[in-house]
Parts: C-alpha cells; structure tokens; sequence
C-alpha cells in the first residue's frame, strides 16, 4: 500500500484515493469535431515513466495533481489544481 | 531412519517440561522447546504425510518455513490450523496433528497404490485425459484424492485478529548475525528499531552452527545483543514472518501467538529496510531423493542441537560444497556412523577423525519403502543406512528484495542468485547477499544499515570461519529413475523433461505446466533445481532462464490476520435507516438495497402476498414509506443555478424558488447517469435529490466539476444525506393525513400545488414539505432532521389509521412505479442508454448552453435510428409476468438476434395483469407492435405499449 499525499491532509494511504484521469486533459466545450470529442473522452497517453495525474482524497474530497512514475510508483509530489488542469 | 532422543543436549528443549501431544491418534512425547517435526522425529516417525499426487511416504526434510512435506493440520482449543508446516509449528500438550493428503494414516495411506501408475500419471497429464465428456465429471474424486490439509467450514475465530500500523526508523528482517548486528548498530545510533524472526528463538544459525563473536560464544552472544534491543526500548517480535514487501516499502508481518490468540498483522513503514532473511539449503539430485529419512544436512544439525535428536544411526552425506562437514562431524561425534560422498574431487579437504570421506562420488539412487534403507553410488557400490543428509548448495531467500523489484544477478562463485543492484531504502545482509563467513555477515549487516548505522566497528567472528566452496551439483536429464525436484507438487526430472518437449520453455510456463514451486511451499527448495535443468536441457545458462515473479506471501497467511475486523457484519457495512427499529417492530423484513438496508415488506407474511396486498391498498387509500435514502446534496453560492444547470440535461435555471424538477445527470459519455428531483430553496440554493444508491458518487461528480470548471469560492456542495429522514405520504388520501399532522403549512393546491415546496415546522422542528411522486399518486415527501423523525412517523402512522394507511416496503414500491413507468437508473436503463432514448428528447435539441455529455448527444451512434427505447410491454391476458432480462428476438442473420431486453416487470394488482418496462430498438415508433420474447428457450409473444400502464393522463398526482 502507497503513501500519496494530499496537499491538504498531508501523506495518506492509497486506498483513501481515487484516480480522477491523467491532467491536462482538457474538456472542450461549445461545437467541437467528433474526433476532438473522442480523444477527449477515450484516447489516454498512459505513460510509462513519469506522469502527471489528477486524483481525489476522497477523506476530504479535494481533487489535487500528482506528479507519480508510472513504472517504479515513486511520488515526486502533489498540487492544488491549477490553471493546466482547470484549463482556464 | 531410526532418529531417536539422546539423553543429553538440545538447547532450546526444556527437558524438565515434558509434553505430549497425538499424530494420527498415536501419542507422541517431547518436550517444551520441540517444534511439531522435532517430537515427530525423537519419537522415530518417519512417515509423516503423503505427498500431493502420487501418494508417495514422505518425512521431515527440513527444520524451518523450507519445509516442504511434513504438512499438518493441527487441531487445539482455538480451532483447527491446516495445512501447517510440523517444522514451525511449536509441540504443545494436548494439541491433536494429523498428516494432510493421508487416509486413515500417513503411514498406512489407501491411495499409496497411486504410485504404481506413476507413469500414467505425468505432468499436465489432468489437461489431457479428463477433456472428455467433462473435467466437471472427474473433479469431484480428483480434488478428493489430490489435496492438502481440511478446512473446517464451521470454524470461527473467538476473537478479532489485532492490526497494527507502526513506523520506525529501521526495520530488521531475520535475526540471525547479520540481522543482529544490523539492528544494534541503528539502536546504537539512536534510531528506532523494528527486529523480527520467523522463529520463536532469535539467534538463526548461530543457535545451531558454532561461532564466535567477539570473542563470545555465538549463543550468549545473541542472548545479550536481544537483550540489549530489549532494554533499549526496542522492538524485537519472535514467531513473526515479514510475509510481504509493497510499494513505497511497506513491509507485511504476520504475527503468531503461543497463548491461542489470532494472529496479528502488522504494517510497518520504515525508513530503512535490512533483509537478513538468510539461505535454504537445496536438496541433491538422485533417484528417490524424497524418501522418508533423506534429510537437510543443516536441519540434521539444527535438531542435533537445538533438541537432542539424532536423525540417523548409520548416515552417508551427498554434498557439493563444505556447509555438510559441520553436520557430519557433529553427528558422528553424537554416535552416528558417518560417511561423507562429495562429489568434488578435492573434496573433504576439512575432514577429521570419526568420518569417511569418498571424494569425486555422487549418489545415484535411494532404496527403501516406507524409509531410506540404502543408497546406490555412481560407481556401483551400495551403502546400507538409514539416514541421507544432502547439502546441494544454498539458495539465498530473495523474496522480498524481489517483491520490492530487486533485480537479481547470478553468483558463480555461490552457484545461486543473489540481490543485484541495490534498492533505494533496502539493505541486504547475510547469507541473503551471499556471505559465507560469520565476519562477512555481521559486516554486511552493519554496511547494511546505510545511513542508520553506527559508526562503531561491526563485530567480528573470532573462531573458525565457515567456508562454502560450492561446485554445481543440479539435475541431469535422462537420469535413471524418478528424481524429485519438487517434493510438495511432486514434480520429478522427467515432468520438466516432458514439458521442455512440448515446448514450454519458458520458466513461467514450466513453472504453469509442471505445477514446479507452485505448492503451498512456493518451491523454497526445488526452484533453483528445476531451472537449472531447464537450463540445461534447453542449452541456456541459468541467468538467461531467469526466476519465476516472486509475490508475496513468503509463507501462507491466514485470512483472519488478514481481514481483522472487517469481517461478518464489518466486511462491508450496510447503511442504516433512522428508523430501523420503528420498521422492525412494523413487522419489516428488511433486504439491502444499494449498500442500504431497508424494509423490503412488512408483516412477515409470505413475501408475494405481502407486496401484492402493499401496492393494492396503496392505490385504494394512503400509504406511507420511509424514503431517508434518497440523496439530499445541497448545492449552495452566487453561481449555484450555472452550476445545475450544467450537470443537469434539463435546464434547471428557469426553476423558481420553492418548487421543484425532475432531471438527469449524464455522464460525459451522455449515458443517463442518475435521475432525481432538483429542489430550488432560494435564489443561491439547491438540493440534489439522486438515487439512493448513487449518493456517494453523485457527490463525487459534483465536487469534481465545482474544483474543475467552477473553482472553490463561487459554489459550496454539502452532503446532507445522513442529516435528514425523508418520510413519505403518498395516495388519494395522502392531504388528508399531512393537514393532520399539523405542520403550519398551507396545503392547498394553489399554494403548494405538485412539484412545489414548501415550510413547515413539527413540534418545533423545521420540516421540507415537498410535492413529488414515485407512486404516481399525490405524494407529499417529508424531511426532518434525522434524529426528531421518530415522533414524526409515530404521529403519521396514528393520523393514518382513520385512513387504513398501509406501510410500503421497497418491492411493493417497486411494482407502482413500474405501474407508471417511472424507471430506475441502472435498472430500466444501462451502458449506452440516452436520455432521447427515455423519450426526453426536449433540452437535447433546445438548450444552447453547455451541459455535462451535450457533445455525445450528438454522434453518430447516438443519432442512429435503431436505439433501444424505453417502451412498455403487455402480455396476452392471463399469462404471467415476463422474465427480467428476457430478450426481444427476431429473424436475423443464421439465427435469432437480439432486439432488446426486458428491463423490469411485476405483477400489477390493481391493474389484474403484469406490467414490464424494456429496451427495444427503435421502441418509441412501434407501440402496438407484437414481438417474440425468448427467455430459456421459451418464445413467448409481448406487445409493445407505452411505458406508463396506469393513469397515463396523471389525474392521480393531482386527485
Ligand atoms: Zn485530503
């Protein structure tokens, strides 16, 4: 069992997380093609090695971005969501 | 074998305390400090269970968790323990063993006869002779005849097994030199310390090995350095096996009792991990090698001195390496008659008085029955004993290094893998990293420390030092004879023979196909053995055969130290309404329902009945349910109506203060997600009443957007589910019974007519009076802080009574909302379901503004003209309700295909027939239409009608 932290409670156990998807998948909204609107939905770049990832303490129910290796599980840290993400 | 109890020695027998206990209803005598095997072996056992598939005699082989055949279930005041090795297993007065896979005895076996057709009985050899007609016909005697220890299905622990977590600065696997100096040196640096051993002395070799440390005996040695450990506040936990290491280095313990408690499961999370977890000796190949009284030479030695016993009176000893000679003269110096066959040409260089020494020699063959009575040399002389000790090298116990992603490499020099490159907070030490010498070990146990260490010297070994000089000694193809690799899945040289043939070359797939290392054991002894004949029958060397994955456990962990408390009731919680006990004293029989419990009927009668007579008479006057499950998310900030209006698919903005709407949620994907009912309290205020077993998730998808798209100060969402008890009135007589209640509020059509809100209070207390209907009656649901609800539906229960009001459980719920076709998420809908396809096909083409799932509206899958639509569907009169998930078939292609599926159907009795609600494709344009229905075979003819079978005009909601 991982340690994550959140940057609002601090290190917790993983099974208190959620994944939310990988950041900076941004939602395009208002008349968008068909295609931009599936690789939204289901088109993924699952990384191997470092990624960057949105997930949820669903203690708190804060959503944060975590910076994680998808091959050897290393955290290198965690965020506040910020403008990537949100995509504002 | 003719092992017997000498009458002096043993270092951790106590023989002032004797002990006995029974084996296979034989009585057994030891003493306190025996371990289950050690007793079996000084009272002259030597058949102590029946190995896996043949059926074949087998005795100890081992002294530790290695042990690969003296399986027992062990049966004591606390319950009964299968499948446990007799090696780690402490003898206890009056506790009952009996050997696995044996009947009435291991010694006295029925299914020995199973040997003789050995030949017939191959690797795999399940895969190819029982395909035909079924396995399914053959698999009852054959997991009868080939099986382990019994589980006794009544079993239940007296008490919860303790959890633990912990942190500390350095934990310690093994306690054995390296381990010890290990842990002493961080104590001594000021860290916390964690040191814990799989057995219930610490000490490991150096209780039966001799030593010297520092110029002290390595027994006291040990003595003083736990106790040191001890008084310096550190942790130091026996009969504790480190049975898992996982991601960011969270080490698994297993802890073990001897006062009958259940075990604990600790969670350690270091900062720095030594694996001091040592070596297991490796059996030597040669016909028979798993005859009873064929023996580890260190084990031989272990219960030479650690109880008393000696294995053999005349004992040749097959080795390839210097290990053997310890034991060797040890025993011979016990009074055993001692040969030693080295297969090294230069071998017995150490030899001394007391033992014969044949340099350059192997064994070829064991002979014996039911024990080892001689054994066959490669030159073609036979030795008569009674007793073989075999020392092939040691194989380092890497299991938790590579759990952790330790890559291993290859040693030559020590014929064995060993933890290659190091791991970011992992230290190994010991045999584990292949030192050979007592002075290496406690070096490398310090060094292992890392930055943990002291910076005081490391102790040093001051006697003789052990010296290995190991030369490869692994299976042969084509030898004569059976040679066993594996003792527990009774796997031979052959199977792996048999397997590389048919080309599983692989190590994975030998290891899949043979069963090799696949046992309870997990192959501790015979892994190294079986790929290196792999190795050698397919030309490779070992490294490029590689090891099989190691996963944890180390050794079999009981479930109860695994589940501790989450278990019975605890496993997965229900969720509990308010009222449980008012509905329980109704008569409630109560079911779950989407993780809630919930009445399902009242009155205990027979269940059918019971719901018919409940979904009648709430049609004829007034009935009351207890709706608290359904979800009451309140939505609050200056942006709160932006932020329904884009969850919802229904425009939710134009919503005035004080009424209500019903909508869905879609996910992205524009699946409907959940429905339910938005209330408008005010200007800046909402409740989300969703389903009530989508609370949770609903939740989580509306934070998810409020932090995603409308940041943290302009919307606030608070769950207030568990707050409130939601308690419902519904029929024709439904006002009749709330003005009785009296709660300040007008109730009169104009002022709150249906989808309206309004205020109330109840003895004192504010109550939400809101009009909505999942009956399809005038329905008034009424919410009240959860802990004042009691007195609320006492006094409803006594206004309901001058109106014969019936109490609804969910089933008869159920059937009236199937009577309208109102539907249930999940249920009537599924994984592709829209909601144009529901026949709400308004916000898709009006609304402009963005919503969650608009763009999938309008795809080309969901623009397609043969969706699944909600419909109804009718039976011919007097026929019987439809089946739930029967499908909708026509001509199609060879055969038939599928239409579509029956969603929901009940009997309905104030309508006197069944009604069903369905997805069929292209539904909405073919009401009238008569299908066919295959459910098991049977076709029967339905008739596509409009979902809702009752006041279709909704004169009711209003009546
Ligand atoms: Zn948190």
């Amino acid at each position: 069992m991982q340690l994550f932290p959140c940057p609002f409670c601090g290190p917790r156990e993983e099974s208190e997380f959620h994944y939310g998807g990988e950041a900076g998948n941004l939602r395009p909204d208002g008349e968008v093609t068909a295609e931009r609107w599936a690789g939204y939905l289901h088109m993924r770049d699952n990384p191997k090695g470092p990624t960057r990832e949105i997930w949820v303490h669903m203690t708190c129910g804060e959503f944060f971005a975590m910076s994680r290796d998808s091959v050897n599980h290393k955290v290198s840290g965690s965020s506040v969501l910020g403008d990537v993400e949100h995509g504002a | 074998m003719s092992a017997s109890r000498l009458a002096t020695g043993g270092s951790d027998i106590d023989r002032g305390c004797p002990l006995s206990f029974t084996f296979d209803d034989r009585r057994v005598e030891g003493f306190a400090g025996d371990t289950i095997a050690s007793a079996l072996l000084a009272s002259g056992q030597a058949v102590v269970g029946r190995s896996f598939k043949y059926h074949r005699p087998r005795g100890i082989w081992g002294s530790g968790v290695e042990e690969p055949n003296a399986l027992v279930d062990v049966e004591s005041a606390v319950g009964r323990v299968p499948n446990a090795r007799a090696t780690t297993v402490q003898a206890a007065e009056g506790i009952r063993v009996r050997s696995v896979n044996a009947s009435p005895t291991a010694e006295t076996d029925r299914n020995a006869v199973l040997d003789r057709f050995a030949r017939f009985l191959p690797a795999a050899f399940y895969y190819k002779t029982f395909m035909w007609p079924d396995w399914h016909l053959f698999e009852p005697r054959i997991r009868a005849m080939a099986g382990l220890g019994v589980v006794d299905p009544d079993w239940k622990p007296r008490q919860v097994s303790d959890q633990v977590n912990h942190h500390c600065d350095v934990l310690v696997v093994g306690a054995g030199p390296a381990g010890l100096a290990a842990a002493a040196s961080a104590a001594a640096a000021g860290h916390s310390v964690v040191l814990v051993d799989d057995r219930t002395q610490p000490g490991g070799s150096l209780r039966h090995r001799g030593g010297e440390i520092d110029g002290v005996e390595g027994r006291a040695w040990v003595e003083a350095a736990v106790a040191r450990l001890n008084s310096g506040g550190q942790l130091v936990l026996s009969d504790t096996t480190a049975f898992g290491l996982y991601d960011h280095n969270l080490v698994a313990l297993n802890q073990r009792h001897a006062d009958g408690r259940p075990d604990t499961l600790w969670r350690v999370r270091p900062r720095r991990i030594v694996l001091a977890t040592g070596a297991i000796e490796r059996p030597v190949p040669f016909a028979n090698n798993d005859l009873p009284g064929i023996l580890s030479a260190d084990a031989a030695l272990s219960y030479l001195r650690r109880h008393g016993v000696l294995v053999g009176r005349d004992i040749v000893v097959a080795t390839n390496n210097d290990s053997a000679y310890e034991p060797a003269l040890a025993l011979a110096a016990a009074g055993a008659s001692v040969m030693v066959v080295d297969c090294r040409r230069e071998g017995g260089a150490q030899a001394k008085s007391g033992i014969r020494v044949l340099a350059g020699r192997t064994i070829t063959a064991a002979r014996g029955r039911n024990a080892v009575q001689g054994v066959l040399l490669d030159d073609g002389t036979t030795v008569a004993v009674d007793c073989v000790l075999v020392s092939g090298g040691w194989t380092p116990t890497v299991h938790l290094f590579s759990q952790a992603k330790g890559k291993l490499a290859w040693s030559d020099q020590l014929a064995a893998f060993i933890p290659g490159e190091a791991i970011e907070g992992i230290g190994v030490a010991g045999a584990v990293a292949g030192t050979v010498s007592l002075s290496e070990a406690l070096a490398s146990g310090v060094a292992a420390a890392g930055d943990f260490a002291s910076s005081s010297p490391a102790p040093r070994g001051t006697g003789s030092e052990a010296m290995l000089g190991v030369v490869s000694l692994w299976p042969k193809p084509k030898a004569k004879g059976r040679v066993w690799i594996d003792y527990q899945s009774d796997v031979t040289a052959k199977d792996v023979e048999l397997a590389v043939r048919e080309n599983f070359v692989s190590v994975e797939h030998l290891k899949r196909y043979t069963t090799l290392g696949m046992a309870t054991d997990q192959g501790k002894t015979s892994n190294l053995n079986g790929l290196a004949l792999l190795a050698d029958i397919t030309g490779r060397g070992i490294p490029e055969v590689g090891t099989t994955t190691y996963r944890p456990p180390f050794t079999p962990v009981p479930f109860a130290s695994l589940a501790g408390s989450r278990r019975g009731s605890m496993h997965a919680p229900v969720r509990r309404l308010p009222l449980e006990a008012n509905h329980r004293a109704a008569g409630g029989v109560f079911q779950e329902y989407g993780g809630w419990l919930r009445p399902a009927y009242y009155g205990g009668g027979e269940a059918g009945a019971s719901i018919q007579e409940e979904a009648r008479r709430a049609r004829q006057s007034v009935a009351l349910f207890d709706g608290s499950t359904l979800g009451k998310i309140e939505v609050i900030g200056p942006r709160a109506a932006e932020f329904v209006d884009f969850i919802y698919y229904n425009t939710m903005s134009t919503l005035k203060p004080g009424h209500c709407r019903y909508g869905f949620m879609l996910s992205e994907n524009g699946v409907v997600f959940d429905d339910g009912v938005l209330v408008r309290v005010d200007e800046h205020r909402f409740i989300v009443s969703c389903s009530s077993s989508h609370v949770a998730a609903v939740h989580a998808r509306l934070e998810e957007w409020r932090q995603d798209r409308f940041g943290r100060d302009s919307v606030y969402i608070h769950n207030a589910t568990a707050q409130y008890a939601t308690l419902t009135v519904s029929g024709p007589n439904a006002r009749q019974v709330v003005e009785a209640l009296d709660l300040g509020a007008a109730l009169d059509d104009a002022s709150l007519p249906h989808m309206a809100v309004a205020a109330g209070r109840f003895a004192g207390d504010e109550v939400r009076i809101a009009r909505v209907s999942f009956t399809g009656d005038r329905s008034y649901e009424i919410s009240i802080r959860a802990d004042r609800a009691e007195a609320l539906w006492t006094r409803m229960r006594q206004e309901g009574r001058a109106f014969d009001a019936v109490l609804l459980g969910l089933e008869s719920l159920m059937i009236l909302r199937a009577e309208k076709g109102y539907i249930v998420i999940g249920k009537d809908t599924d994984g592709t379901t829209m909601p144009h396809d529901l026949g709400v096909a308004g916000p898709r083409t009006k609304r402009v503004n963005e919503f969650v799932g608009r763009r999938s509206l309008f795809t080309e899958a969901a623009n397609s003209t043969n969706r699944n639509q909600l419909v109804g569907l009718a039976v011919r009169e007097g026929e019987a309700p439809l089946a739930t998930g029967a499908h909708g078939v026509e001509k199609g292609g060879s055969g038939l295909k599928s239409i579509g599926f029956v969603t929901s159907n009940y009997q309905s009795p104030t309508l006197g027939r069944p009604v069903a609600l369905a997805l069929i494709e292209r539904g909405a344009a073919r009401h009238g239409e008569t299908i066919d229905v295959q459910h098991l075979g049977v076709v029967r003819q339905a008739t596509i009608v409009a979902p809702c079978a009752f006041d279709p005009e909704g004169r009711r909601l209003h009546a």
